[in-house]
């Protein structure tokens, strides 16, 4: 109870936070340092709340509130817990950071709307992470999506902006659509808009499966499950990046609980509901992370770095999906414990990247990496704080992505060895090679931005970013490290999430430190961290300072190299993006090359989104076409709209004469 | 059973006639204030008793729909450009004719429906069916801005009437919800006003159109 009042007066602060800068001046500066004060405080409260107070059936509470539909009822119970973390965490760090990327000084136009939406949008998550009552859960979802909205739209001076805020628009009420449509069916089968567990009996196939199936395109598409995850790539880009961080590293998270919640209600589901999960999880993390190698943009590249994450995920959670409709309880809890871990872990190492993407372009001024390079000399702190983050992303130990993919995998060689069905485990082929795509990929991020020589002039002036916006950085970076060396730490609260998804289908599951060699983890770690120390010891010696010339990156050992005869980032990737042409689809100009001594030639490959630009787009233009005679009903007079509000309302009333 | 009332709900149905008819808004204007301040009587005499909630609703009502509103709408004739007359889109004539037609339907339905007779007057359900209807052809009908305001009043008015049947029931629920609402219509359409005076130098909707995409 206690627990409850502190995150429900956490999420009060965090939606005010940003309402007392709407009534300061525009250039005054005391509104953002209140705004960043109050979410600080608030994730102080909110994670005393959720880590320190009690779980389980008395944390709940219900108000009466004055509408004729739904209830005021919400609670706190593990899996709850696990999500709310981030959710308290990142918008934090991230209005922090704010106070060093957005200034209001800087942004008399736009900064105060976006404080409002920075603070209302994890109020809102933290309300449907709490709430038990589909109308309330429905109200705190559309309140998130509509914020997301205002961020995304923050520079809507640039049409790119307005255009990602549209297709995002547009595809987060296709998805608030089919969640409405599932609470419907749901109460078919409850009686009642709670989340509440269904009999055995409560419900026939054809409607757990009507729920299951508008759960997944509802939460799917928040989660951006490919090939719903139309909107991510741009809404992530062209966000402010510390919105971009809360977007992809805590919003995400939320399609994610969503599927978690909703399945944990059915005691037995059919096998193929965690197929489905298992599929387009696989998909999505391959090809997901093939486009990331594919983009020039450096926010493009960390957002399908992000459908390839939650694909991952999605990978846990169908595993245990499996594992409960088959009654393998070790599955489920190293699927379900893997993916709430990577949950947490994309949660610390996305908006560590997306602040040091922010960082790069705020040093810059340009997202495109072949108009970057050689950063590392002029950006020192953001470099190393970005390779640390790329490492955990790349899911190398000893940083904590590690760590979690080694639950999943484990779970995936379970299914061979374990008894009952096998083919799960053809997600393992998968999930590794969607491991080595993202080093590739981190590796041509890492070094186009931050090795060689600068591509332009704009990198050539670049200047490392403020303590305000690099403390942030650090504090991720520290609990990147932390987890991944100590992952034991989260296991206590990752058993009692699994084990309350679990309670409804069976016997106790067992917790992840019985199945996973957590408590080996800190030997390996500091074993190689301290072979990779002693071999750079030993490295170094060999070297001798000043016996040879510094060459630089990526001069393939010209004598006089320039800077045009570098890698690209394009150059980099072409093998890879080649390879998986078959699903990219890449565009590419070029001049062909005629003679002994050609001309100058020119060379552009780019990796548009081919669900976007080739499927949906057209698709919209030709319903636009189809649908264009609707346009008479718009006449943009009031008087005609308030008639055909006179019309509804009296067919209404005849309706009812009729009956 | 509850004459008083019926007598008051009669009236307030005459007074949607007067709306419809008239031709001049300052008539308009105290039209409407008049109805407000029958419906500030109604709740005293639905329920026969003038208890805390009933005086709080019923004071509520009178204050807001037969003083402040019908004041600003007079300062804001006042003080801009508003020609006298009312432009409608259809003629007087026609429009009684549809409030009588509004009326008859309202009253045929009301019969039917499972709510009748459950309070003690006869009348309620009719005359707010009839009430919001009139205001709908008002909001139809009319072209200025500020005759759309006194059609919204109008049908909140019937809304109002309607909110009586639940006063008991979820009386927290008429208060706020009643008041708030046609506070926050009017508001919007205060707003609305200041906006076409100073930027379109028209009180006339038609204008908003070219905001049409």
């Amino acid at each position: 109870m206690t627990g409850l009042i502190l995150i429900l007066l956490a999420a009060c602060l965090l939606a005010a936070s940003g309402v007392p800068g709407l009534f300061a001046p525009g250039r005054a500066g005391w509104s953002e340092r209140v705004a960043a004060g109050a979410m600080v405080l608030a994730g102080v409260f909110g994670l005393g709340g959720a880590l320190f107070a009690g779980v389980g059936a008395d944390a709940s509470m219900e108000v009466a509130w004055g509408l004729p539909w739904g209830r005021f009822e919400v609670a706190l119970d593990p899996v709850t817990r696990a999500f709310l973390l981030p959710v308290f965490l990142v918008p934090a760090l991230g209005s922090v950071y704010g106070l060093g990327y957005w200034k209001q000084r800087e942004n008399p136009g736009t900064g105060r709307r976006l404080r409002l939406f920075y603070g209302l949008m994890p109020a809102a998550m933290a309300m449907i992470l709490i709430s038990r009552d589909g109308v309330l859960f429905l109200l705190a979802w559309e309140v998130m999506a509509l914020s997301a909205f205002f961020l995304v739209v923050t520079e809507d001076d640039r049409p790119e902006a307005r255009e990602a805020g549209w297709v995002y628009f547009v595809a987060t009420h296709v998805g608030t659509l089919s969640l409405f449509a599932m609470f419907v069916v749901m109460r078919q089968a409850t009686g009642s808009f709670s989340l509440i567990p269904i009999e055995a009996s409560g419900a026939s196939a054809a409607v757990s499966n009507a729920v299951f199936v508008l759960a997944a395109i509802g939460f799917g598409l928040k989660a951006g499950l490919m090939p719903l995850h139309v909107w991510l790539p741009g809404a992530h880009a062209n966000a402010p990046s510390h919105v971009s961080a809360v977007l992809s590293g805590v919003m995400l998270n939320m399609g994610i609980y969503g599927l978690i919640r909703m399945s944990g209600l059915w005691p037995t589901p059919p096998t193929w509901w965690g197929a489905t999960l298992l599929g387009a999880g696989a998909v999505s993390a391959v090809v997901g992370i093939a486009y990331a190698i594919g983009q020039d943009d450096v926010k493009r590249l960390l957002a399908y770095s992000s459908i390839e994450n939650m694909g991952i995920i999605a990978i846990g959670l169908g595993l245990a999906l499996i594992g409960r409709a088959t009654g393998q309880s070790e599955w489920a809890a190293l699927g379900l414990g893997g993916a709430i871990l990577h949950a947490w872990n994309h949660s610390l190492f996305k908006p560590l990247l997306f602040f040091g993407a922010g960082s790069v372009l705020h040093g810059t001024g340009t997202r495109r990496m072949d108009q970057l390079g050689g950063l590392a000399g002029r950006m020192p702190r953001t470099a190393v704080l970005f390779v640390i983050g790329s490492v955990a992303i790349c899911a190398l130990p000893p940083l904590n992505g590690f760590v979690s993919e080694l639950l999943i995998y484990l779970g995936l060689f379970r299914t061979v060895t374990g008894g009952g069905v096998q083919w799960p485990a053809a997600a393992a082929p998968a999930l590794g090679l969607a491991g080595g795509l993202a080093a590739a990929a981190f590796a041509k991020l890492c070094g186009t931005v931050f090795l060689g020589q600068p591509r332009s002039e704009l990198s050539m002036r670049a200047h490392e970013s403020t303590p305000i916006m690099l403390v942030p950085m650090a504090v991720l970076a520290v609990l990147c490290v932390a987890l991944g060396i100590y992952p034991a730490a989260g296991a206590p609260l990752i058993d009692q999430a699994v084990g309350m998804w679990w309670s409804g289908a069976g016997p106790a599951s067992p917790s992840i430190l019985t199945m996973a060699p957590l408590g080996w983890l800190p030997l390996t770690s500091v074993a190689l961290l301290g072979a990779g120390v002693g071999a750079y010891m030993v490295l170094r010696r060999a070297m001798k300072p000043g016996a040879s010339p510094r060459p630089g990156t990526w001069d393939c050992g010209y004598a006089a190299p320039t800077r045009r005869m570098q890698y690209t980032g394009s150059s980099f990737s072409q093998t890879l993006v080649s390879l998986f042409s078959w699903a990219l689809w890449p565009r590419v100009r070029r001049t062909k090359v005629r003679g002994l001594f050609p001309g100058s030639g020119r060379y552009r490959s780019e990796v548009p989104d081919a669900v976007l630009d080739r499927t949906v787009l057209p698709g919209v233009r030709i319903a636009a076409d189809f649908l264009g005679w609707m346009r008479l009903l718009q006449q943009g007079q009031i008087q005609v709209y308030v008639l055909y509000v006179l019309l509804t309302v009296l067919v209404l009333f005849a309706s009812m004469y009729m009956v | 059973m509850n004459s008083a009332a019926d007598a008051m709900l009669v009236l307030v149905l005459l007074l949607n006639f007067f709306v419809l008819g008239s031709s001049r808004i300052r008539s308009i204007i105290y039209t409407v204030a008049a109805q407000g301040v029958l419906l500030g009587i109604l709740p005293v005499l639905v329920h026969g008793e003038l208890g805390v909630r009933e005086t709080i609703v019923s004071v509520g009502a009178i204050a807001l729909k037969a003083v402040f509103i019908p004041r600003m709408l007079m300062r804001a004739m006042a003080d801009l450009p508003i020609r006298r007359e009312i432009e409608p889109l259809v003629g007087f004539r026609l429009s009684l004719l549809l409030g009588a037609a509004g009326t008859g339907i309202s009253l045929a339905l009301a019969a039917r429906l499972p709510t009748a007779g459950t309070t003690g007057a006869q009348l309620l359900v009719p005359a707010s069916f009839a009430t919001i209807l009139t205001g709908f052809i008002v909001l139809t009908t009319r072209v200025k801005a500020i005759t759309q305001v006194l059609g919204y009043l109008v049908l909140e008015n019937g809304i109002f009437i309607f909110g009586l049947l639940l006063l008991k029931a979820m009386p927290f629920l008429v208060e706020v919800g009643v008041l708030l609402d046609l506070f926050v219509a009017i508001f919007v359409m205060g707003i609305m006003i200041n906006h076409i005076s100073r930027e379109f130098s028209s009180i006339s909707t038609e204008r908003l159109s070219a905001l049409k995409e």
